[in-house]
C-alpha cells in the first residue's frame, strides 16, 4: 500500500528547484504539440530565444510584457502569504487604470509636476478599494474571498465598459468605447528612447524590493506571516487578525490598482476594456511559480513574459500558433503545483500492518 | 446465556512515544453481556477499543474473538475490515456518517460490492426494518442523515453495525452528546439487543449510568486496569475511588500564605457553540502565592474558562478584574498587557505558529516592545540574543533557534511556551492541560516552574483532566461541571471525583 506523509523538513532545494524544474519541464511539453503542427521544435525554441534574446529591442519588450506581471504578482503573493485569496487582481487593474484616465485626461486643472504622483496615488486606491468589500464580506460573515473577488472582475469589467461609452468616454473617440488620452505631464516617462518600456518597471521593482523586505523585517510582515501561517495561534498571540487581513488586502489590492495605471500611463496613453489579457489572473500564477516570495515575483514574471513574447515572435518566423504559449505557462503551473506537494509530503511504501499512529 | 465467551483481550499494550496509553490490559466478554469501560479522560479506554477495531497496532498483546459458533479465533490485528468481518463494530463518539445521504444509504455504505451492477435496495429495506424491529432502534431511513437529531444518528450508527452482523457492539461515550431522555431510550435498545445474544462494551464516566444499566465494570487508570467487578457488587464510592486512585499525592511543596487577588472573574456568562465552552454565571478568585486547580471531566466548561482569561472570547456578562483593575474590554493583548501570562491547551494550533522560527514565536506575544522592534522594523538582533538566552534557561532543545517551531517534539515546544510566558514575570498564570501528552521529565519540569512562579508571588489557574496533578501542585481545587465552579472542600479524591461525575457530594 501507498501511504502520504508530510515531510518533516522543506529543503531550499525544492523551494528553488520545483520552479525551474516545472519551467523546464513545460517547455519540454510544449514540443509535442508543436510536432503536431509539424513544427521543428529546436527550431522554434531558437526562434523563441530570438525573440527574447535576440536584440534590445525584444528584451525591452518582455520587459514591458513583465511589468504589470510583476505588479500583479506581487498583489497576489502579498494577499496569499496571509491566506487571503484575491482573484481580484483583474478587477482591481481596471479599476485602477480608471482611476488613472479619469484624473489624467486633464478633468483636473493640476500643477503639471504633480499630476503623476496624484494619478499613481489614485490609481492605487481605487485598486485598494475593489478588495474593501469582499474583506469585509470575509472577516464579517465568513463570505468566501475566493467567490467575492473572483466575481467582482466581471462586475467591474463590465463597469468599465460602460463608463468608455458614457462619461469617460472620449469625444474625439467618433464614438469608440475608449477614453481620453492622458496628457502627456501625467505618462510615466519611457526608460529607453523609441522603445515601449516605461518607468513603471522601476516602480514595480521599488515596491518587490520593498515588499520583500517588509516581509521579513517589519512588524507589518512578521503579524502578515503569522496571521498565514496560523491563524489561531496569531489571534491567541493578540495580533489583530481582521486588522491584519484588511492592511494586506488593501495593499494587494492597491498594487493591483497600479497594474492598470502603468499599463495606461505608461504604455497606452489611454483606457479600452482590452487593457489587459488577462495580467490578473495571469499574476496569480506568477505568484505560484514564486512561492509567493516578491523577489521571486520579479524572476517568475519574467520567465513569463519570456514565453509570451518569445512564442509571439516564434509563431510569426514558423507560422504556429501563439496560443503555445498560454499551453507553456499552464503546464508550468500545474508542475509547480504537483513539485510543491512533493515539497510537503513524501511517498512512502508501507505495509497495512504497520499502523497510523 | 452469558457463559460464554465472545471476546479476549490479552495483555495489550500501547505507546504513544513517550506516552503510555495502555499497560498489558486483558479483558472478556460475555454472550449477551453489558461491560461498562471506565475511567477518567486519558485513562486510555478509546485506545483500548481503537486496537480491538483495528485502527491501532498494540506494541504487544493479542485479539481473540469467537465465531458464530463460539469458537474463539485470533483477530489479526490492524485491520478494521477484517475486525469488521469478524463481528465486531464500533460506534464512535463522534460519528462517522455521511450527512448528504439517506440514512438507508449510509447504513449499507460500505458493505456492499463495490462493482455491482444495481443495489437491492429493497432487501436491504427489509432487513434493516426486521433489525430495527428486534432492536427497538427507530430513526427515518429516507431522509438525509443531516437532517436527524443526535439521538436519530447515533441509531443509525448502531443500525450500522448491526447490518453488518456485529456481535460485539462498542459504544464510545454514547451518551456524552443525547439528552438524558434519549439515553435512557438507548439503554433500553441495548437491553432489548443484549437479549438477541449481542454483546456490548460501553465506555463512559458517568458513574449513575454504568451502575444503572452495565453487568460488570472493568476500571482504567493511567492505561491500566485497576479493576473489575459485577455491577451488582459495586457502589459509587467504590468506582470513584477505583477511577481516580487510593491515595492522594503529596503535595508538591509546603502552602504558602496568599496574598492579594490578582485575578476575580464575577458572574462571568458565555455562550458558546457546545458545552465545552459555555460558561454559567461563574465565579473565581485567584491570589498571590496560590495555585487554583480546576478539576473536571473534559468539555464541562474549561475551554470556555481558558479562553475567558487568556482573552479570546469577550463574556456576555460578568466582571473580570486582574491585579483589581477592571479589564474594560478583554483580548489577547490586553489580558497580556495587564500581567496574564497564558499556557494554551493545544500548543501546536493556539501556542505557536509552526511555520515561523523558534526565535520569532518567542517574541509574538510582545511586538509592540522597544526590545524587540523600533519604528516598526524588528530588531533582528535583539530578538536572536534573547532566543539564544531564552533556550538556554528554559532548555529548548531542537535544530535551533532559527529552525521553524514546527520541528521541535512536543516537550520543547511547551518549554518554548514556559519561556515566552515565564520571562515577562506575570502576575497570574493559566496554565491549561499543561502536561498533556508530555513525557515525565517535561511534566515535572512545567510543575516546577509553576512552583517557582508561585513562590516569586505570581497566582495560577490550573486547569486539568488529570486530578494527580491537580492534587499534587493546587493549595485550592474547585470542580467545574456544566460551566459553573464548585469548591471542593477537601482534598478528598473520592469526594472530587463524585462532583466531577455530577453527583452530590
Amino acid at each position: 500500500m501507498i501511504r502520504i506523509e508530510p515531510r518533516q523538513t522543506q529543503s531550499r532545494a525544492f523551494a528553488v528547484g520545483v520552479p525551474i524544474l516545472s519551467a523546464v519541464i513545460a517547455l519540454a511539453f510544449a514540443a509535442i504539440p508543436l510536432l503536431a503542427a509539424g513544427a521543428n521544435p529546436i527550431q522554434a525554441y531558437g526562434e523563441m530565444y530570438k525573440g527574447v534574446f535576440g536584440s534590445v529591442f525584444a528584451f525591452s519588450e518582455v520587459l514591458t510584457r513583465a511589468t504589470p506581471l510583476i505588479f500583479t504578482g506581487l498583489a497576489a503573493a502579498l494577499a496569499f502569504r496571509a491566506k487571503l485569496w484575491n482573484i481580484g487582481a483583474e478587477g482591481q487593474l481596471y479599476l485602477g487604470a480608471m482611476a488613472a484616465v479619469a484624473i489624467g485626461s486633464g478633468v483636473l486643472d493640476v500643477p503639471g509636476l504633480l499630476l503623476l504622483p496624484l494619478i499613481v496615488v489614485l490609481g492605487a486606491a481605487a485598486g485598494a478599494a475593489g478588495m474593501v468589500a469582499p474583506t469585509y464580506l470575509k472577516t464579517r460573515f465568513g463570505a468566501d474571498e475566493v467567490v467575492t473577488t473572483l466575481l467582482l472582475n466581471f462586475i467591474i469589467l463590465i463597469f468599465v465598459q460602460m463608463m468608455l461609452e458614457g462619461p469617460l468616454q472620449d469625444p474625439m473617440s467618433l464614438g469608440w468605447p475608449q477614453s481620453a488620452p492622458i496628457l502627456d505631464q501625467g505618462m510615466l516617462p519611457p526608460l529607453i528612447e523609441r522603445m515601449r518600456v516605461h518607468s513603471g518597471l522601476i516602480l514595480a521593482l521599488i515596491l518587490a524590493g520593498l515588499a520583500q523586505f517588509m516581509l521579513a523585517r517589519s512588524v507589518w510582515g512578521f503579524r502578515l506571516r503569522a496571521v498565514g501561517e496560523n491563524a489561531a495561534a496569531a489571534r491567541h498571540a493578540g495580533i489583530n487578525v481582521k486588522r491584519s487581513l484588511f492592511g494586506v488586502a488593501i495593499l494587494s489590492g492597491g498594487v493591483a490598482g497600479l497594474a492598470g495605471v502603468s499599463e495606461v500611463a505608461g504604455l497606452k496613453g489611454y483606457l479600452t476594456s482590452d487593457l489587459s489579457p488577462g495580467f490578473g489572473y495571469t499574476g496569480i500564477v506568477v505568484a505560484m511559480l514564486a512561492g509567493l516570495s516578491p523577489a521571486g515575483v520579479v524572476i517568475a514574471a519574467l520567465f513569463i513574459a519570456s514565453v509570451f513574447v518569445g512564442a509571439d515572435s516564434m509563431s510569426r518566423a514558423m507560422g504556429v500558433s501563439s496560443f503555445l504559449a498560454d499551453l507553456v505557462v499552464s503546464v508550468s503551473l500545474l508542475c509547480v503545483l504537483v513539485g510543491s506537494f512533493f515539497a510537503r509530503y513524501r511517498v512512502v511504501r508501507a505495509s497495512t500492518t504497520r499502523a497510523a499512529s | 446465556m452469558k457463559d460464554s465467551t465472545v471476546l479476549k483481550l490479552n495483555g495489550l499494550s500501547k505507546r504513544f512515544g513517550p506516552v503510555i496509553a495502555n499497560d498489558n490490559v486483558s479483558l472478556t466478554l460475555n454472550k449477551g453481556e453489558v461491560l461498562a469501560l471506565l475511567g477518567e479522560n486519558g485513562a486510555g479506554k478509546t485506545t483500548l477499543m481503537n486496537m480491538l477495531f483495528g485502527h491501532y497496532l498494540p506494541d504487544s498483546g493479542t485479539i481473540e474473538v469467537a465465531d458464530d459458533s463460539g469458537f474463539l479465533h485470533p483477530l489479526p490485528l490492524g485491520h478494521p475490515q477484517v475486525a469488521l468481518a469478524a463481528g465486531v463494530g464500533m460506534v464512535h463518539q463522534h460519528f462517522t456518517l455521511a450527512e448528504n445521504i439517506s440514512a438507508l444509504d449510509n447504513i449499507t455504505l460500505g458493505s456492499e460490492p463495490l462493482f455491482a451492477v444495481r443495489r437491492n435496495r429493497r432487501a436491504a429495506r427489509r432487513r434493516i426494518e426486521s433489525i430495527m424491529a428486534q432492536s427497538g432502534l427507530n430513526a427515518p431511513l429516507d431522509l438525509p442523515v443531516g437532517r436527524l437529531s443526535v439521538g436519530e444518528r447515533q441509531r443509525i450508527e448502531i443500525l450500522k453495525a448491526l447490518y453488518r452482523q456485529a456481535r460485539v457492539l462498542v459504544l464510545d461515550e454514547p451518551t456524552a452528546v443525547l439528552t438524558p431522555q434519549e439515553a435512557d431510550a438507548l439503554f433500553e435498545n441495548i437491553r432489548m439487543m443484549t437479549n438477541e445474544g449481542l454483546s456490548v462494551i460501553f465506555i463512559s464516566h458517568k458513574l449513575r449510568e454504568v451502575l444503572a444499566f452495565s453487568d460488570r465494570i472493568a476500571v482504567l487508570r493511567h492505561g491500566r486496569k485497576v479493576g473489575e467487578m459485577a455491577t451488582s457488587d459495586a457502589d459509587e464510592k467504590s468506582i470513584a475511588r477505583l477511577m481516580v486512585g487510593a491515595e492522594t499525592p503529596e503535595l508538591a511543596s509546603s502552602r504558602m500564605a496568599p496574598g492579594a487577588p490578582v485575578l476575580t472573574l464575577s458572574g462571568i456568562s458565555v455562550t458558546g457553540r457546545s458545552k465545552r465552552d459555555t460558561l454559567n454565571e461563574l465565579n473565581l478568585t485567584v491570589h498571590a502565592h496560590e495555585i487554583l486547580g480546576i478539576a473536571g471531566v473534559s468539555g464541562n466548561g474549561q475551554s470556555g474558562l481558558a479562553n475567558v482569561i487568556s482573552g479570546t472570547t469577550e463574556p456576555e456578562q460578568g466582571l473580570i478584574k486582574v491585579n483589581e483593575t477592571n479589564i474594560g474590554a478583554p483580548n489577547p493583548t490586553a489580558m497580556v498587557r495587564a500581567g496574564v501570562g497564558r499556557i494554551p491547551e493545544d500548543r501546536h494550533r493556539e501556542g505557536i505558529v509552526g511555520a515561523m522560527s523558534v526565535a520569532e514565536n518567542m517574541i509574538i506575544e510582545r511586538l509592540d516592545d522597544p526590545d524587540v522592534q523600533s519604528r516598526g522594523l524588528l530588531r533582528r538582533e535583539a530578538i536572536q540574543d534573547n532566543a539564544e538566552r531564552l533556550a538556554k534557561a528554559y532548555d529548548v532543545r531542537g535544530p535551533g533557534v532559527d529552525a521553524p517551531a514546527r520541528l521541535l517534539s512536543g516537550g520543547n515546544i511547551q518549554k518554548l511556551i514556559l519561556a515566552r510566558v515565564f520571562e515577562r514575570s506575570p502576575s497570574l498564570i493559566l496554565a491549561n492541560q499543561p502536561t498533556r501528552g508530555l513525557d515525565m521529565g517535561a511534566a515535572a519540569e512545567v510543575g516546577r516552574r509553576l512552583l517557582e512562579a508561585r513562590a516569586r508571588g505570581a497566582g495560577v489557574v490550573l486547569i486539568s483532566e488529570d486530578l494527580d496533578e491537580i492534587l499534587g501542585l493546587a493549595d485550592r481545587i474547585m470542580v467545574i461541571r456544566d460551566g459553573e465552579l464548585h469548591e471542593a472542600p477537601s482534598r478528598d479524591r473520592e469526594q472530587i471525583g463524585l462532583m466531577m461525575a455530577g453527583e452530590p457530594a
